[in-house]
């Protein structure tokens, strides 16, 4: 079954200013489907993910989600569809879990719509998915790390949009916590069917819970595709600049990347020690 | 903190402004009793007879000068909060950002150049305010363009621009005052000190016209700001169209501080404390109790300036912006101590 992309950018160019970080670039994230985008630090991948999500208006290109341009329509509108969790975002001060995830219903209200039963029962689905019910009543300020991530996860999985772009959803979380968070995005796109992009560093998990790669280097796209063809030596050494050997992953049977480095060889090429 | 005891707390500070209210009104150097009161509004309105003294007392000077009092603390706290809740930062008063300044180079120009007095002032002091707005808005928006406005770094460019503005126009009103005759330079002073001696029935209608317009506009903004408050990348992944919101906030905020400051003089720290006071008080950034705390600052203060302050420095009538200024200092250092450093 052939993917259908269900946001497009078509020749887009985004710039800050006069520096082009996103140059001519034409990829599509397939419908229900989770995509990870990889690349180098300053890459532009999160520049990338501003695109997709109208926060950055492109300078040349388009970006479509369901063949509209999205530039085309209401913003309140569009963010039904289209969900974005920033890498950054801020929790206001004093704030409960359940009011921060209530937050991700703004789009769904109107100046004449007030909340709703139909929001109460978005908001304990999301809690409910992203096992944060406990929370519930919590002030956001006392969570940990992983509890805060997950808390606002909920609050995009409020949002009940189609799409759902996360960036970097794992940065500063343990090895477990950001498994846990892969896991869930996992399940939601299982159970909701919610087409994931997701901009990840960790290429070894992007590898694993990836459909489709998009691996970006210098705002162009280098390759794109099935993790198993796209993750290979010689792209983490085109990507990265990094030697490494590609093997497979004992566990899923993903592309697993052993980064080499200056001070090691590979263990049976190893000379003795003095 | 739960929501519901934050809306009990914020109806406690609401019934304190009615009773902060009605003490302005009846006790002090002239005590009305409240049935008096009741009877010299109900026959002023209704043209019956006047209790003599205590109807003058009340209706041309108590009364106005506590309605006008109880709005510009309203205006000057919900101003402060928006700028604060909306730039992320408890530094973006329009006091700090250089609005005020603004208001009072105008008022302070009209004053001794043009030998200005009554609504020419607070006319000249509105459109000082509000120009004062538009080029801090208009040079943290070249840095936008330049790349330079993601996250907070938008708001942290209005803040710093605000400030270079205000130190330029402190320096404006430095040099006026040295070259005004000594009459004018303290009609000067005690504009810029913010007071509510010269309180009348005519501005505070202009003061309520402009709140009527501009309290439901912050009531319509509420919604979009409460989504601005998770961030600009946050806010505009929900749907909010970012600079336009901002652009609203921005001029409601601005004419909020404006015609406050037109009305009474920039009455220093009410808008930057009312905010993280009202915080400290429910536990969240809350507009109304924003608002409410701002009321009761300049109620207060008023009262402490017009009745108590007399006792203490032989019969002086203090502006009200003294009291403020004095008390809102040490008030200023005591929240940055005892914040915690989420806060601060």
């Amino acid at each position: 079954m052939p993917d259908v992309p269900v946001l497009e950018a078509r020749d887009l160019t985004l710039t800050y200013g006069q520096r082009r970080v996103v140059d001519g670039l034409t990829i599509g994230i397939p419908e229900g489907k989770v995509t990870m985008i990889v690349g180098a630090n300053a890459c532009g991948k999160s520049t990338l993910l501003r695109g997709l999500s109208r926060l950055l208006k492109p300078s040349g290109g388009a970006v479509t989600l369901n063949g509209k341009d999205i530039h085309s329509r209401p913003a309140r509108e569009l963010a039904r569809t289209l969900g974005l969790l920033p890498q950054h975002p801020t929790a206001p001060d004093g704030i409960t879990v359940r009011d921060l995830v209530g937050r991700g219903r703004y789009p769904h209200q109107g100046f004449f719509r007030s909340w709703s039963d139909k929001d109460d029962a978005a908001v304990q689905r999301a809690l409910e998915t992203t096992g944060t019910l406990d929370l519930a009543g919590r002030d956001v300020d006392e969570l940990s790390g992983g509890q805060r991530q997950r808390v606002w996860i909920a609050m995009a999985l409020a949002q009940e949009t189609d799409v759902l772009l996360l960036d970097e959803p794992t940065t500063y979380l343990d090895l477990a916590h950001q498994v846990e968070v892969l896991d869930l995005v996992t399940d939601l796109n299982r159970s909701r069917g919610t087409t994931v992009a997701i901009v990840l560093h960790d290429l070894n998990l992007a590898a694993r819970y990836a459909h489709h790669v998009i691996a970006m280097q210098a705002g162009a796209v280098m390759a794109a595709g099935l993790p198993g063809d796209v993750v290979t030596e010689e792209l983490v050494r085109g990507v990265f600049g990094l030697e490494s050997r590609v093997i497979p992953d004992p566990v899923s049977g993903t592309p697993l990347i052993i980064p080499i480095g200056r001070h090691h060889a590979i263990a049976n090429e190893l000379e003795p020690a003095p | 903190m739960t929501t519901s005891e934050a809306g009990r707390r914020t109806a406690l500070l609401a019934a304190a402004v009615v009773l902060l209210f009605f003490a302005s009104v009846l006790l002090g150097s002239y005590t009305v009793t409240l049935p008096d009161f009741f009877t010299i509004v109900t026959n002023h309105l209704t043209g019956g007879p006047k209790i003599p003294g205590a109807s003058f007392i009340v209706m041309e000077d108590k009364l106005p000068r506590t309605v006008i009092g109880t709005m510009i603390g309203t205006a000057f706290g919900l101003a402060g909060a928006l700028f604060q809740t909306m730039l992320r930062n408890p530094l973006a008063s329009p006091d700090v950002i250089g609005i005020s300044s603004g208001a009072s180079a105008a008022a302070v120009v009209a004053i001794v150049v043009f030998g200005a007095s009554g609504g020419a002032v607070s006319g000249a002091a509105l459109a000082g305010a509000l120009a004062v707005a538009a080029l801090i808005y208009g040079i943290s928006r070249g840095g936008e363009r330049r790349g330079a406005g993601r996250g907070n770094a938008a708001g942290n460019r209005l803040v710093l621009a605000g400030v270079g503005i205000a130190a330029a126009l402190q320096a404006v009103i430095s040099f006026l005052l040295t070259r005004a005759d000594i009459r004018t330079a303290a009609d000067v002073l005690v504009w810029l000190n913010g007071s509510l001696n010269s309180a009348n029935w005519d501005r505070a209608g202009i003061l309520f016209l402009a709140l009527a317009v501009l309290v439901p506009a912050v009531a319509a903004i509420a919604g979009p700001l409460r989504i601005l408050e998770l961030g600009d990348d946050a806010a505009a992944g929900l749907g909010v169209r970012v600079p336009a919101a901002r652009l609203a906030l921005v001029v409601i905020a601005v004419a909020l501080a404006a015609v406050a400051t037109a009305s009474a003089g920039p009455v220093s720290f009410v808008a930057f404390l009312a905010g993280p006071i009202a915080r400290r008080i429910t536990g969240r950034s809350s507009l109304p109790a924003s608002a409410l705390v701002g009321a009761l600052i300049v109620l207060a203060a008023d009262y402490f300036a017009a009745n108590l302050a007399p006792l203490l420095l032989d019969g002086t009538v203090l502006p009200v912006g003294v009291v403020t200024g004095a008390l809102g200092a040490p008030f200023l250092l005591w929240l940055l101590v005892t914040a915690n450093r989420k806060d601060a």
